[in-house]
């Protein structure tokens, strides 16, 4: 009986694509565990005892507390992984929605670290030039001779630094939207122009400002934090959920985005348009819809997602910006594929594709901090997630198969 | 001779299920050597399915497959090719950057030491195209050839692997009137050169001219098999159809009333070349009439529909919607000046194919207050809307207002097309060859929604290409030559060869006599 019940989930569409992301997942920390195990057997200074180790943190690193005297590994509730877990899931959880959204409107945004630039200096430009009253940078300007006769409140300067940061964001992912709906020139080409542009318009910009974190003189190559201008996101408690850890309100912030990007694309006709448009692009025209103007705006809220990830890290005040970012593009943008992928566009499952993005951070952090293995090993489990994720059509497949050979077994 | 035995292929007792459904229920088909065997079924009746069985495709729950005379086991495409069957997919499989000759040899090409040698394929594929009549430039890229020449390079490759049994899929569903003839042609040639061909189709004229017998499946089940010499269209289509159908459509005298749609003087450029695709066309169609617009395919038909509908723009000229003058409105303007639209093309721009049933069937609707409040979807309206339009214009599906609209039949995908349309209830509509590749009973069932829209008082502008259509169905027709209206016609008072000689373009009216 409970295997007819289970056999007729497993028929759900919806079931098998959550499937095919945990088989993904599954085979992808299996590697993981075989290269941990490869690597301990054939380094001298590891053993199996280190492989033992690092196959538990690859699967709870999350949960790991540190070791005991005798050195074995303690695991148990960590609120300063768990917090961190989050802290770092909030800007990977917005530029999984922007793929999602594009995908969903037949879209590839593969533009997001471009976007999430442009939102990232959108937001600190903004953050760092109104002067907050009472801030440690305000006093170091008037100490410097310069007036700061208008000063703003924090929460204002916050407003208008998300804002201005998804604004800059949306502007940067139109581009390639724009020149797909009216010259038909491909937005992955595009987008990756637009990404290494903003990689470079980013530190011009930055290496002319006067943002430059001059202040503490140990480090250079740095803007300063929002917090030196009193701007950083309210905690909303979650500190004192998770003691020690960088927490902040951004990861809640992220998830009502999603649930609302939930809400516009699956019960609007606003996101019926889009999804018409990215589905059928001819037959949405032929209904009336202005096919140009989705695929534009389509792009925009990609952006905007994209760059209210670089407003929402940039904005929780412990963060700091190496802003001469002309020769690499942020991995964060990146990983919102992979995230959209595991998610299979759905905004809701981002929240928690994302959640588990940054917690195989977190036990690759875990892998350095307590064995002899580095952090890398959790990327190789990153990469083979991303190739089975990007073949989860074949993997639904593989599981429509065993269902139906299961199926002709038992009727037999 | 003595030991060959009279038939080339005999299926026996064949029964194919899938989940929830029969799609063959015992069917037995027999062919002879050398016979041209139609077989004939609405959408959905399992030729498709037995076809498959026969290619290897799909295994037979029951039943048996004799060659021959012997029983023959096909497990695979591969079986089947071994056993010389060979088909002719209705959508081609060709790579089209490669030359012709490149597809008829590719999967049995020649070799040399490793090395691919032409020579001996060139020859042989030279040959076949002599001895049945297969034009065909040996040396063009498939994607610069036409359709019709496409066809008859599928019909190389089958015989290029010496194929004794041709599969043929409603092959005639590409091709133009004068394709068609050609086609005809080389099928009776390779019969008469010993092949046995199936040929799969639903269009009755096509059966009579070229098959000499023909099996007909009703839902899965087997209803018999006729010699074409002893039967009518009339009997062939009751087997396919399981009642009469009415070939003719009975409509009353039409009694057009206001213009609904007025052209005046409208010229389209061409997409393709650097000229008008439509030049200076005018023409009225009044509230309750079928005016239709016939000619051969390309001579400005199209053109002139994206025109009126909006998809395209035009050079000159002036669309007005019951005196509204909408030649530069959007096409949502358009449609709420009072115009659906029944498309050409209904994958393309008709459906959004992977989208449910019910979403497609709001397509035109959705922001309609019935539908949404304040952006929102109203979901349970769209079922309740889509429920009734299932049940009103029996739109045939799997799952209902749910189902992925990919994996309807053509005919239910061009009866919700019809349905969203015409549930619409505004005063023009216009139906692009709304029948194209559809039974007879799909067929009889559209043209009569058109003509009861017709009475209804709507002004209904039809494009077809099938003659049978023009003259049954308008009460007008305006014929199209070269992007030019050169004849306007009564089809009470015509006759199918006068109207063939304006749509060559051999007769053409005066100016004045236009409408």
């Amino acid at each position: 009986m409970s295997k007819m019940s289970l056999n007729g989930l497993m028929k759900k569409d919806g079931a098998k694509t959550v499937m095919a992301s945990l088989l993904s997942i599954i085979i992808g920390m299996a590697a993981g565990s075989l290269i941990i195990l490869i690597v301990g057997l054939t380094t001298p200074t590891l053993g199996v005892k280190s492989v033992w180790d690092g196959i538990r943190i690859v699967f709870a690193g999350l949960f790991t507390t540190g070791r005991d005297a005798a050195g074995a590994l303690t695991f148990g509730f960590n609120p300063q992984m768990m917090g961190n877990m989050l802290f770092r899931a909030t800007p990977v959880i917005m530029t999984g929605l922007s793929v999602a959204v594009a995908n969903k409107t037949g879209l590839f945004n593969i533009g997001a670290p471009g976007q999430y630039l442009a939102g990232t200096a959108a937001t600190l430009f903004i953050a760092l030039s109104m002067p907050v009253e009472g801030s440690e940078m305000t006093a170091w300007l008037v100490s410097q001779g310069v007036s700061c006769a208008v000063t703003y409140p924090a929460w204002l300067v916050w407003t208008a630094a998300f804002i201005g940061g998804c604004a800059a964001g949306a502007l940067w992912g139109a581009i390639p939207g724009l020149l797909k709906a009216i010259l038909n020139i491909n937005e992955v080409l595009a987008c990756i122009m637009t990404n290494w542009i903003a990689a470079n318009l980013v530190t011009w910009a930055f290496d002319i400002s006067a943002l430059k974190n001059v202040v503490e003189n140990t480090k250079s190559g740095y803007i300063y934090k929002t917090s030196f201008n009193g701007v950083e996101t309210a905690k909303l408690g979650l500190n004192d959920l998770f003691v020690g850890s960088q927490v902040n309100g951004g990861i809640l912030i992220a998830a009502v985005i999603a649930v609302l990007v939930y809400i516009m694309l699956s019960k609007t006709t606003f996101g019926y348009e889009l999804k018409a448009c990215g589905s059928n692009r001819f037959a949405a025209r032929y209904a009336g819809i202005k096919d140009k103007r989705s695929i534009v705006v389509s792009m925009a809220i990609a952006g905007a997602l994209a760059g209210g990830a670089g407003a929402l890290y940039n904005l929780a005040g412990n963060t700091e910006f190496f802003w001469s970012t002309y020769q690499s593009l942020p991995a964060v943008g990146f990983n919102g594929i992979p995230v959209a992928l595991l998610a299979a566009n759905n905004p809701i499952a981002v929240i928690f594709t994302g959640m588990f993005m940054s917690m195989l951070d977190i036990c690759g952090l875990q892998l350095t901090n307590l064995t002899g293995y580095n952090e890398f090993i959790t990327d190789v489990i990153i990469a083979v997630i991303v190739y089975l994720a990007a073949f989860s059509l074949v993997i639904k497949m593989m599981i429509n198969k065993l269902i139906k050979k299961d199926g002709k077994e038992s009727v037999k | 001779m003595v030991n060959v035995p009279e038939y080339v292929i005999e299926m026996l007792h064949i029964t194919k299920e899938f989940p929830g459904i029969k799609a063959n229920d015992d069917i037995s088909l027999q062919l002879r050597r050398g016979e041209i065997h139609a077989l004939l079924g609405e959408n959905g009746a399992g030729k498709s399915t037995l076809m498959s069985v026969l290619f290897g495709l799909y295994q037979p729950d029951e039943g048996e497959i004799r060659k021959d005379g012997k029983a023959v086991k096909i497990n695979n495409p591969n079986d089947a090719t071994a056993l010389h069957i060979g088909m002719v997919h209705q959508h081609f499989k060709l790579i089209d950057v490669f030359t012709v000759l490149d597809n008829i040899i590719l999967g049995a090409e020649d070799t040399k030491l490793g090395f691919l040698s032409k020579k001996k394929a060139r020859q042989k594929v030279t040959e076949l195209s002599e001895r049945y009549g297969l034009k065909v430039d040996l040396d063009a890229k498939i994607e610069d050839i036409t359709v019709g020449m496409q066809q008859r390079v599928e019909i190389l490759k089958m015989l290029y692997r010496d194929n004794e049994v041709l599969i043929f899929d409603e092959p005639t569903a590409v091709l133009t009137p004068q394709e068609i003839d050609e086609l005809m042609k080389i099928m009776k040639g390779l019969a008469a050169e010993g092949k046995s061909i199936l040929f799969i189709t639903h269009k009755l004229n096509e059966i009579m001219a070229v098959a000499d017998r023909c099996s007909v499946l009703r839902k899965g089940k087997y209803i018999g098999t006729v010699n074409t010499a002893e039967t009518t269209k009339a009997e062939l289509s009751r087997m396919m159809v399981g009642r009469d159908v009415q070939l003719v459509v009975e409509k009353k005298p039409a009694v057009p009333a206001e213009p609904v749609l007025e052209v005046t003087g409208l010229s389209v450029k061409s997409r393709l070349y650097n000229r008008e695709a439509v030049k200076n066309v005018s023409f009225t169609a009044h509230a309750g009439e079928i005016v239709c617009i016939a000619g051969i395919d390309g001579n400005g038909q199209s053109e002139l529909v994206h025109a009126i509908t909006g998809l395209e723009k035009a050079a000159k000229g002036k669309v007005a919607i019951n005196g509204q003058d909408v030649t530069n409105a959007s096409i949502r303007q358009r449609s709420k000046a009072g115009m659906s639209h029944i498309p050409e093309d209904r994958h393309k721009h008709g459906l959004i194919l992977d989208n449910s049933l019910e979403q497609n069937l709001v397509l035109q609707r959705y922001y309609e207050p019935q539908f949404q409040k304040a952006g929102f979807i109203r979901f349970d309206a769209v079922r309740a809307y889509a429920q009734s339009l299932i049940e009103q214009y029996d739109v045939r599906s799997g799952q209902g207002p749910v189902t992925l609209t990919r994996s309807m039949s053509g005919g239910n995908q061009q009866k919700a097309i019809i349905a969203r349309e015409i549930d619409r209830d505004l005063p023009l509509i216009v139906a692009v060859q709304p029948t194209r590749g559809l039974d007879v009973g799909a067929i009889e069932y559209i043209h009569s929604q058109l003509v009861n829209q017709r009475d209804a008082g709507k002004a209904v502008v039809l494009v077809s290409l099938e003659l049978d259509e023009v003259m049954n169905l308008s009460d007008r027709i305006l014929v199209m030559y070269e992007g030019e209206i050169v004849g306007e016609l009564d089809p009470k008072k015509t006759t199918v060869e006068e109207l063939g000689l304006y749509m060559a373009g051999a007769k053409k009216q005066g100016k004045e006599a236009q409408a």
